[in-house]
């Protein structure tokens, strides 16, 4: 066993772990901040896979843009605690049993995939800040640029569904 | 930072998220707070980007990971709408139930 695959372990079973927390707590403040360590074990992956633009992204975006947005609608609404009524038996098991087959044949389905050719990496500093703001600022210039369109469409819809109306 | 990848075949990327994306799954499925079935969202979304982000390393091609941040784009503007909405009818329920909003179904 190499470091690199004790990382991997490691990282994994964090992310696992931790996804798992998500939905069995239920407590939905527990349950952001798992996944906030879920989070983290994915940025933990992306620097293992030598691509530290888009996880220091990861970081800037998701946990700190996202969650906290997630763990601010939490408690203006006052959710922190179990509000949540108890279910039946019997949605909660179908669920997870659908989940179950679901990934047994998605791992069925790519357990006979082709992967040979991809045990060695070619060029390893594609994930670089410099490669990827190259290729971002030139081949993908006019997505870049709707994107910010996008944002500022999602803005104002966003002030605009949350305000109160005024009869 | 060229040889830390060496020992890990991308199989084990590909179950990784395979395992990641079905735990979403069963959260969606499982869960009746409509927060916590965004946050699964969120969490099948990180998946889908390990993946794509482990596919590209592995070609060595850099379009995918330009993609990928598309998608965080994507998936924040869809974050601040989504709790907009959420917060609308957390004001028109009184509460976060999905089982409450059974209006469309048939």
């Amino acid at each position: 066993m190499q470091l690199s695959q004790y990382l991997f372990f490691f990282l994994s079973f964090l992310a696992v772990l931790s996804a798992l927390m998500v939905i069995i707590d239920k407590n939905p403040v527990h349950s952001v901040l798992y996944l906030i360590v879920t989070f983290f074990a994915i940025t933990g992956h992306y620097f293992i896979l030598n691509a530290q633009f888009l996880a220091i992204v990861n970081i800037i975006v998701y946990t700190g843009a996202i969650m906290v947005l997630f763990l601010y609608v939490i408690m203006m609404l006052n959710l922190n605690k179990e509000i949540e009524p108890h279910k039946k038996n019997i949605p909660k098991v179908a669920a997870v049993i659908s989940a179950g087959v679901f990934m047994l044949f998605l791992i069925a389905l790519l357990k006979g995939a082709e992967t040979n050719m991809l045990t060695a990496a070619r060029n390893s500093n594609i994930g670089l800040m410099d490669n990827l703001g190259k290729v971002l600022f030139k081949e993908y210039m006019l997505p870049f640029e709707i994107s910010s369109v996008l944002f500022l469409s999602a803005m104002v819809g966003a002030v605009f569904l949350s305000k109160k109306e005024i009869h | 930072m060229k040889e830390v990848i060496i020992g890990i075949p991308i199989q084990w990327y590909i179950y990784l998220s395979v395992i990641l994306f079905c735990i979403g799954v069963m959260g969606v499925l499982f869960r009746r707070n409509a927060i916590i079935i965004f946050m699964c969202v969120e969490l099948m979304l990180n998946a889908v980007n390990l993946l794509m982000v482990a596919f590209s390393r592995y070609f060595g091609d850099t379009g995918a990971q330009v993609f990928v941040f598309f998608v965080m784009v994507v998936a924040a503007a869809e974050v601040a709408v989504g709790l907009a909405i959420l917060m609308m009818i957390y004001r028109n329920t009184k509460s976060t139930d999905i089982d409450t909003l059974n209006k469309l179904k048939w």
